[in-house]
């Protein structure tokens, strides 16, 4: 929208470090619309279903989205450096069978195995951004390949290894006590049990968000995901910071992956297949742009708690389950056309 | 510039010492594991080496169908056949599978007919070219039309009716039936099954995503929660079942569990007495019985069943007789 009305700005400011208000600037930051939408949708479901009022309730809600959220923190911190990870959610998948295989076959401690696991998952990422970075190939296609490959490694060495398609119990393997502490414990707040993923979660939201916006490294994936030839250009270890990033998503996966074994004890080699798409919702969701550049891991938190909210909600209100998928879209829909709109209106008040 | 070598070494040297100094674990793990797997083994027919290709629909990775292709190898190393395996669950893709076999001439197919109307137009096909045919696991209202000699398998709508029976005997007022993939003719015939002859009242049914534990755990809990009058819930897949025990304990539900389907660590969960019952249709059975009756039909001529469907299930296991079929199960063949 052009307009032809003449306003002198004041002298003595330059327009372009002019003081907005702080409405404005709140409103510009890219979680804001995530946080409307996940307001409104809490707000329906409290109205519409009584049993997602309890506390426990939304602790359970909390713990779904925590599963899908701790991945989605280093998916969203690549997105941002302008790559994707289509491979992040049988990565998950991975770890754990790692871990658990490891552990059970040469008879070690739990944490061996778990130890075992995470340089697996930091090779899986290293690989995944060395290709990129090497090869020059879009992230979308050389992931959908890792996609595959580890989809199928995951059946064949399970199958390999065990004779089975599952893992063996390992719950009575030393050290197993130990790491369900670490990765998969309750514990009581005034009588509502909180799992610890939960308070993982927001540690790790903490962490990113403090790097992205308080750190040079921070600096450098904004300016990768923005343009990486320019970056380049003054100096930004482009190849560094994208290995790092995908190195990031192993090590969320990793988190992930120990999570699924110590609450689960065994695991199936064929699941976790799909949730990579949940992850970059979240980001998306969140206020990250597909094109990189632009986004914040507190809203790919908050776009993890709209799916989990979405998700559970559409049970505890006991709607039709034939049309859960439905609804699930629409309220995805719902909460991203709330966003845009909430976006497009705050750059008009700038 | 960017150097991976020093790191990958130090990372390397770091894992060596961990693997070093935390050592062993003195308990559980391969060590411990008692069982020397000793599956059906036999002696080796002498009749002349055949081939038998096995198509089925299964998803890779699936428990259930492992034990279907365990069945089928021990059959084959007996009946001295080289048994030829593939899958996919899209049935267009089933059906080039099948049309593949049959261009590599095999002397007989096992195939499940998940889709009659996509996959009985190659079935009569292979028969037509000379090809023995059985159907196993699934296609029990299409085998005979399709000209196929044999059906093993069970009657999944009969399943159904055999646990809302259990459950109505058992005085449960109110089913929760748990389906871990939509869309899925046999999963909905359990559920319609058991929602035919159970008396108890009330029936729900809920739809979880199989592929992602957390979520089948907590959207089971939210189900328990929005509805506290449900007292039994009916899982259709072993791992759905382990975290719908959880699921019920989260939600503090007094609800009890059954299941379909069977896996090693169902029977451990029957005795404690976590799980009511679990209706198993005998897996290993329909591929060993798929493999070793073309192998009678082309020895001896025999067809099992004399055409008529061979029932592999429902075979109910609770706490009378977990004890004996638990310790096949934790081999992983029943």
């Amino acid at each position: 929208m052009s307009q032809t009305v003449e306003v002198k700005p004041p002298p003595a400011r330059d327009e372009r470090i002019a003081r907005r208000s702080p409405v404005a600037r709140l409103l510009t930051r890219p979680e804001v619309g995530a946080l409307l939408g996940a307001i409104v949708i809490y707000i329906v479901f409290f109205v519409v279903a009584p049993p997602f009022r309890e506390p426990s309730s939304l602790s359970s809600v909390l713990y779904v989205s925590s599963t899908y959220g701790i991945p989605a923190v280093a998916v969203a911190l690549l997105m941002i450096g302008g790559e994707f990870d289509l491979s992040a959610g049988v990565a998950v998948t991975s770890s754990a069978l790692v871990a658990s295989m490891f552990s059970y076959q040469f008879t070690a401690n739990m944490w061996v195995g778990v130890v075992v696991s995470l340089v697996v998952a930091l090779a899986i990422g290293f690989i995944n951004g060395y290709l990129v970075v090497k090869t020059g190939i879009p992230s979308f296609l050389v992931t959908l390949g890792t996609f595959f490959m580890l989809r199928g490694l995951n059946l064949a060495l399970t199958k390999q290894i065990t004779g089975n398609v599952g893992t063996n119990d390992v719950s009575n393997i030393q050290g197993f006590a130990s790491a369900q502490k670490v990765f998969a414990s309750t514990f009581n707040i005034g009588g509502v049990s909180i799992r610890i993923t939960l308070l993982w979660w927001i540690l790790f939201v903490i962490i990113a968000t403090w790097v992205l916006l308080r750190t040079h490294f921070g600096n450098w994936i904004f300016a990768v995901g923005g343009s990486a030839p320019s970056s380049r250009a003054v100096g930004v270890p482009v190849n560094k910071v994208k290995i790092g990033l995908f190195m990031a998503v192993g090590f969320m996966a990793w988190f992930t992956g120990m999570h699924i074994l110590f609450a689960f004890n065994t695991v199936q080699s064929g699941i976790g297949i799909g949730n990579e798409f949940i992850y970059i919702v979240a980001a998306v969701v969140g206020g990250c742009l597909l094109t990189g550049g632009y986004g914040s891991v507190i809203g790919a938190a908050i776009g993890a708690f709209i799916f989990g909210m979405a998700n559970q909600g559409i049970v505890y209100a006991g709607w039709n389950p034939d049309w859960f998928y439905f609804f699930l879209g629409a309220l995805l829909l719902g909460a991203i056309l709330l966003n845009n709109l909430v976006r497009k209106r705050a750059e008009a008040m700038r | 510039m960017f150097r991976p070598g020093k790191r990958l070494a130090a990372v390397t040297l770091v894992v060596g010492l961990a693997v070093a100094v935390a050592g062993c674990s003195s308990t559980g793990g391969k060590k411990a594991e008692e069982n020397n797997n000793a599956a059906v083994a036999g002696g080796k027919a002498n009749t002349p080496q055949i081939t038998i290709a096995m198509v089925t629909h299964a998803a890779p990775g699936d428990t259930f169908w492992d034990i279907i292709r365990k069945g089928a190898q021990a059959a084959a190393a007996k009946d001295n056949v080289t048994l030829k395996y593939s899958s996919d669950p899209a049935s267009a893709n089933e059906a080039n599978l099948i049309q593949s076999a049959i261009d590599s001439k095999v002397d007989g197919l096992a195939v499940t007919l998940p889709d009659p109307p996509a996959l009985e137009p190659v079935v009569k096909k292979a028969i037509a070219a000379g090809i023995p045919v059985v159907a196993f696991n699934a296609g029990i209202g299409a085998y005979q039309s399709s000209g196929a000699l044999s059906y093993f398998g069970s009657d999944e709508s009969l399943a159904g009716k055999t646990g809302g029976k259990r459950a109505s005997d058992d005085g449960f007022k109110h089913v929760l039936c748990v389906v871990q993939f939509q869309g899925q003719v046999q999963l909905e015939a359990r559920c319609d099954g058991v929602k035919s002859t159970f008396t108890g009242g009330g029936y729900d049914k809920v739809y979880v995503n199989g592929s992602d534990l957390p979520s089948v755990r907590t959207t089971i809990a939210a189900k328990l929660k929005q509805d506290p009058s449900i007292d039994f819930v009916v899982t259709l897949g072993a791992p759905i079942a382990l975290n719908a025990i959880d699921a019920v304990k989260d939600a503090g539900s007094k609800a009890k569990v059954g299941t379909f389907d069977f896996n090693p660590q169902i029977p451990p969960k029957i005795k404690a007495g976590d799980l009511q019952w679990a209706i198993d249709q005998q897996p290993y059975l329909q591929g060993y019985e798929a493999i070793d009756s073309l192998w009678l039909y082309k020895a001896n001529g025999n067809i099992l069943g004399g055409g008529q469907a061979t029932l592999t299930g429902p075979y109910l296991v609770d706490k009378n007789n977990v004890d004996f079929v638990g310790k096949f199960a934790a081999q992983g063949t029943r």
